[in-house]
């Protein structure tokens, strides 16, 4: 099996570095999500990755082998564009084995690829058809199907399922994990979807403005933040930053006199997930409910903190009036504090 | 009342192109066809019905012959010429390469200039003795030529210039055309390793098949439709070596004075364009993939 290092890889358009100093290992067999907002590079390293656009410094190896340089044709790899890049003109059968066609696979070879995806993806009933003729689901299947046929080690994914409904994007997520498992594929998915990346990933890359602000298993980006970026950027509703103050013995929420550790809280930012906190008589910041968002499963309660504003996720419905008072308490690993220039995680003390 | 006046709107909405195309179009074209069957009137004498002789006479009119056939190479050799360097120049000038506005514009120029001007300049290359191209080729030791007038060359002449006119204009099609043609179908085919020209013959040129049909058959109406340059360079000659059939129409009728001879010309064109236009429909259609 094959992975891909990535090293120092920079690209610099005219006047502007849409990727900076990216570092990263993607391990055999394993899936990686690049991860970020629109314009954070995530697409760029793709393509630099696949060479179809060429590096300002820095090296690719894939399978150990420096392909910095080398030929898109000649990296070894498949990809899923995020328009599935199908040829209009051709059927859904031509379409697959195009590659294949130009690679001069033999027609037994290639017909027995061809049926073993078709069979993975139930395109069977539509190989006589055009794209036009297709549903944006079965279009995305015969794009998986030309990178299933091609038996690449490696298979890089542009935002594959943005083009699709949301039921359809649960299914197809569900589905390219299983292949990629099935097949024992090595896989590059980019997407801004942070639901996809926390479902699909093995590892998740978060960039933003051309740099990784994370590299981690979805369990540690959403247990140990690296950065406020990575704080607000996973989880939904996102998570609180609660700006502090130095207060009589410690740190303190900005307005009130609650003491949150020891020590210095000024220009410091104290990261609590909503979904962590527990409401009640008693505990450790009293608020004032301003809002109460019921959503089904689960209520949003906007609350009120000194200067700040504090969201809290509760379970089911609360009958819990706008203006009470409430106290907020939570487990001391639910606490995160972060530099609030830097963005960079600090140790509480 | 309401009902009345929704039947009538859009035959009222129609009524102004109806009545042009009627005027200049229809109408024209069955009094064409009418005149074709009668005599020209001269003087005293009206015009006498003659049926289809006219359409007989013209196979025994050695002129009439000679014009067609030289219509029929001037349009089998100018179309696909003009055709396969039009999607050349747009496949390179929608490439990134430098300069590419200036390439762009360089290849379009010959479509902005007038037909008329366009004659008289190239009139000057074919110069024999001094024009540029015995200029050139004198270089190389070839003695000058005289290239319009000579039956040898003289047809051979009017086709370059008809190329060099005519591939630039349609070029803007396949360029528009290659520019609804998504990047990522290159990506998609340069990672499986597809050449260039492979990648030209399997996705581009079938993806360029609409536009090609369309432009084919402007360029066949186009070759028996333009004469501008015939009169200025050659007027037919010599000795008829480069007459096309409607610079003969215009022969018959405005100087010949024979009109009604002109008009059963006129239609044999008219025909023999519309059997073109049904052949290029029937075969290529099929062929053809529309988004």
């Amino acid at each position: 099996m094959t992975g891909i290092e990535i090293v120092n890889l920079n690209k610099r358009w005219a006047t502007f570095d849409a990727v900076k100093d990216v570092n990263f290992t993607v391990e055999p067999g394993t899936l990686t999500v690049l991860l970020g907002p629109s314009g954070c590079g995530k697409s760029t390293t793709l393509r630099l990755i696949a060479g179809l656009d060429t590096v300002t410094s820095g090296t690719i190896r894939i399978g150990g082998r420096d392909v910095t340089d080398a030929p898109p044709a000649r990296r070894d790899l498949a990809m899923v564009f995020q328009s599935y890049a199908l040829f209009p003109h051709l059927s859904v059968e031509e379409n697959i084995v195009f590659g294949l066609k130009v690679r001069r696979v033999p027609a037994d070879e290639r017909r027995r690829r061809l049926n073993r995806a078709v069979e993975i993806l139930g395109l069977g009933p539509y190989l006589g058809r055009k794209p036009s003729q297709l549903s944006g689901g079965q279009q995305q299947r015969v794009a998986l199907g030309r990178a299933i046929v091609a038996e690449a080690p490696i298979c890089l994914m542009d935002e594959p399922l943005s083009n699709l409904d949301a039921q359809l994007r649960h299914d197809m997520r569900r589905e390219i994990r299983n292949i990629q498992r099935a097949l024992g594929m090595t896989m590059v998915y980019v997407t801004h979807d942070q639901i996809e990346a926390m479902s699909l990933a093995d590892q998740v890359i978060l960039m933003k403005a051309g740099h990784i602000e994370q590299k981690a298993t979805p369990e540690e980006l959403y247990l140990k933040p690296a950065t406020t970026f990575a704080a607000r950027f996973i989880g939904t509703p996102p998570m609180n930053l609660v700006g502090l103050a130095d207060g009589a013995g410690g740190a303190v929420v900005k307005g009130t006199a609650a003491r949150m550790f020891e020590g210095r809280g000024e220009g410091l930012l104290m990261g609590l997930r909503p979904e962590q906190i527990r409401v009640g008589e008693e505990g450790m910041l009293p608020v004032i409910v301003r809002n109460v968002e019921y959503h089904g499963a689960d209520s949003i309660l906007e609350c009120e903190a000194g200067e700040e504003n504090i969201t809290v996720r509760v379970d089911g419905v609360r009958p819990i009036a706008v203006g009470s008072r409430l106290s907020l308490s939570w487990e001391p690993e639910a606490m995160h504090v972060f530099d609030r220039e830097s963005g960079f995680v600090q140790p509480v003390r | 009342m309401y009902r009345i006046r929704t039947a009538v709107t859009p035959w009222l909405l129609l009524l102004p192109a109806a009545v042009l195309l009627a005027a200049f179009t229809h109408f024209p074209a069955v009094m064409t066809f009418i005149s074709s069957t009668f005599q020209t009137p001269r003087g005293k004498r009206p015009a006498k019905f003659v049926g289809m002789d006219h359409y007989a006479s013209m196979l025994s009119d050695p002129v009439f012959v000679a014009a067609l056939k030289n219509n029929a190479i001037y349009a089998l050799g100018t179309v696909p010429a003009s055709i396969a360097l039009a999607m050349l120049m747009a496949v390179i000038v929608n490439s990134a390469i430098k300069g590419k506005a200036l390439l762009r514009m360089s290849f379009f120029l010959p479509t902005v200039l007038p037909m008329i001007a366009v004659a008289n300049m190239w009139l000057f290359f074919y110069t024999p003795g001094y024009g540029l191209i015995d200029q050139f080729l004198g270089l190389f030791g070839f003695h000058g030529r005289n290239w319009l007038g000579d039956p040898e060359t003289a047809l051979g002449s009017l086709m370059v210039l008809a190329v060099w006119k005519e591939a630039g204009f349609f070029m803007i099609f396949y360029l528009a055309a290659l520019q609804q043609i998504s990047p990522s179908l290159g990506e998609a085919a340069a990672l499986e390793g597809a050449g260039r020209w492979y990648f030209f013959r399997r996705v581009t040129f079938p993806l360029l098949m609409p536009t090609t049909l369309f432009v084919m058959i402007n360029a066949f109406i186009n070759s028996f439709r333009l004469i501008d340059h015939v009169i200025v360079m050659t007027r037919g000659g010599p000795d008829n070596a480069s007459t096309l059939l409607l610079y003969y129409v215009y022969n018959v009728a405005f100087r010949y004075w024979d009109t009604a001879y002109a008009s059963a010309i006129t239609v044999v064109i008219l025909i023999v364009l519309a059997l073109l236009a049904f052949i290029q429909f029937g075969i290529l259609d099929r062929k053809v993939h529309y988004k």
